[in-house]
């Protein structure tokens, strides 16, 4: 049978030989080589102070967008709960006031938009769902905690602050090729 | 007599202090070789370098709950650890640290008690080592315990014979039992190691399974017996059959350093022209140096060789290395009769 790959290799059962059998050499042939990973370069990284580089498409923790004016995008349609397989999203619509047309893009918006980031598995179909290109996932990791109510993120959390705007485009970009 | 009684008094201190901080840091440095090995950096956390790892290890098992199992023997339980770690400290009385110091006209050795069996002394005193564990593991009622237990005693009776056989060669051709004796004539002389490699490649075998490190942990073989004879144990208790097996490394390196490599001698010692209290220190330095060096060789095997199954063992010990130590015996005995 053609084997699956080229690394298959031939079961023998031949009797070892006297050098064989004293384990010495072989057992000298394994420290030289563990000796010699002692000096090579380490794998680890000194995570929170050094961090991996992350891919421009990364799917990490999401961010709700802000448009060019500082109005968040999101209209509270939930067409991301719907398209998200773990039911990760929540949300509670509200109407704008006349007042709230600097805050929110459309007459509909999200009062509450929580996402459990416990449910999560960071597949990224909420972001293709969006047709306002509301939510997005970033390069960001979800940090630790103790509790199971910290996980879930509300719009404190999730929404970028005004002045801190967050960098999507590498995903907006893939998803819009995708689309 | 009074300056003599005082620099016993404190070398035994030091010894001792030498003793707790070489396991501590070994227990550092296993982390540290292991993770190198592999790739790793190993812990970086506790202080520069992680150098404060031993203390937090040992805050950490001070904290920890002490646990009692109901259905043990209490007594045996707590005397298992204590007996442990007593023997593993009692071992280092009698090895020479190095060369004579000479304080105010005064000759002091730096060795606890020079007795002229420091041989036979070494190996009751390990012997008497396993009782530790054995009475640890049977007193914890618990069925992984007590087979640690079991498989330790007769890992130590089969190992011991054959070390004794080829500590025998090495009285042979020192023609003493005194450790101080078999140092100083390895400093005339050459060391034990080139006259007796087999001998030594035996011991070194030995003393990897008296001291149950890898590849013949199998009292404690995480994968078969869970934790083997320290099961039960916890906190301290736990702390202390861990810490005595480093000190039990640390012994046994010095041990081996002694017997085979000329202890605190280093070549051209007696050409330097130095004082002997520098060269005490020179030699103590290179002694540990040596003694560094074998912790290092242990945590360097046990992080290469796998374990050793139950049978392949006991066969190593009785068939191989035991014959070996014999046949090496009578010939080292028919060689110093002929030559
Ligand atoms: S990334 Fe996937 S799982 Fe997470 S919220 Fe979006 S759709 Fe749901
Ligand atoms: S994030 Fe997008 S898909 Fe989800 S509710 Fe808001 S607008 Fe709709």
């Amino acid at each position: 049978m053609q084997s699956l790959t080229n690394r298959s290799r031939v079961v023998s059962k031949k009797t070892m030989n006297f050098w064989e059998r004293i384990y010495l050499p072989a057992i000298f042939g394994g420290m030289w080589i563990t000796i010699k990973h002692f000096f090579k370069k380490k794998a680890t990284l000194r995570y929170p102070e050094e961090t991996r580089e992350f891919s421009k498409v990364y799917r990490g923790l999401h961010v709700l967008k802000r448009d060019e004016n500082g109005a968040e995008r999101c209209t509270a349609c939930g067409l991301c709960a719907v398209a998200c397989p773990a039911e990760a999203i929540t949300m509670v619509a509200a109407e704008r006031k006349k007042d709230e047309k600097g805050l929110y893009r459309e007459e509909k918006y999200a009062a509450i938009y929580e996402i459990n980031m416990l449910r999560c598995i960071f597949c990224g179909l909420c972001e293709e769902a969006c047709p306002k290109e509301a939510i997005f996932l970033t390069d960001r990791i979800t940090p630790s905690n103790f509790e199971r109510e910290n996980f879930i993120y509300g719009k404190d959390k999730l929404v970028e602050k005004i002045d801190q705007r967050i960098d999507v485009s590498g995903r907006q970009k893939h998803i819009t090729e995708k689309k | 007599m009074t300056l003599a009684l005082i620099a016993k008094i404190i070398l035994v201190v030091a010894i001792f202090v030498l003793t707790l901080a070489v396991a501590a840091y070994s227990t550092y440095l296993e982390r540290k070789v292991a993770a190198f090995l592999q790739d790793r950096l190993g812990p970086d956390r506790a202080g520069p370098w992680g150098l404060l790892q031993p203390l937090a290890d040992g805050v950490k098992m001070f904290t920890k709950e002490e646990f009692i199992p109901a259905a043990s023997e209490k007594f045996l339980f707590i005397l298992g650890p204590g007996l442990f770690i007593l023997t593993a400290l009692m071992t280092s009385a009698v090895i020479p640290w190095g060369p004579a110091l000479v304080i105010a006209g005064e000759v002091i050795a730096l060795q606890v008690a020079d007795i002229d069996i420091g041989v036979l002394y070494v190996l009751g005193v390990v012997s008497v080592g396993v009782y530790g564990i054995m009475i640890g593991g049977w007193a914890s009622n618990n069925k992984y315990s007590l087979l640690g237990a079991v498989r330790a005693s007769s890992q130590m009776i089969s190992y011991e014979l054959a070390m004794g056989i080829s500590v025998i060669t090495i009285v042979m051709i020192t023609g003493s039992l005194s450790l101080n004796e078999i140092v100083g004539q390895q400093a005339q002389g050459t060391w034990n190691v080139l006259k007796q490699p087999l001998g030594f490649l035996i011991f070194l075998v030995c003393a990897f399974a008296e001291t149950n490190r890898a590849p013949f942990d199998l009292p404690e073989c995480e994968t078969e017996l869970v934790g083997g004879y320290h099961t039960e144990y916890s906190s301290m208790k736990l702390g202390l059959f861990l810490f005595a097996e480093y000190m039990n490394m640390f012994i046994s390196s010095a041990m081996i350093a002694t017997l085979y490599f000329g202890g605190w001698h280093f070549p051209y010692m007696d050409k330097l022209g130095l004082g002997p209290n520098t060269l005490a220190f020179l030699g103590f330095t290179v002694f540990f140096l040596k003694i560094v060096f074998f912790i290092f060789f242990y945590m360097w095997v046990r992080w290469t060789l796998p374990r050793f199954r139950y049978d392949q063992l006991m066969h190593l010990g009785w068939k191989v290395l035991i014959p070996l130590a014999l046949l090496n015996m009578l010939a080292t005995g028919a060689f110093s009769l002929l030559f």
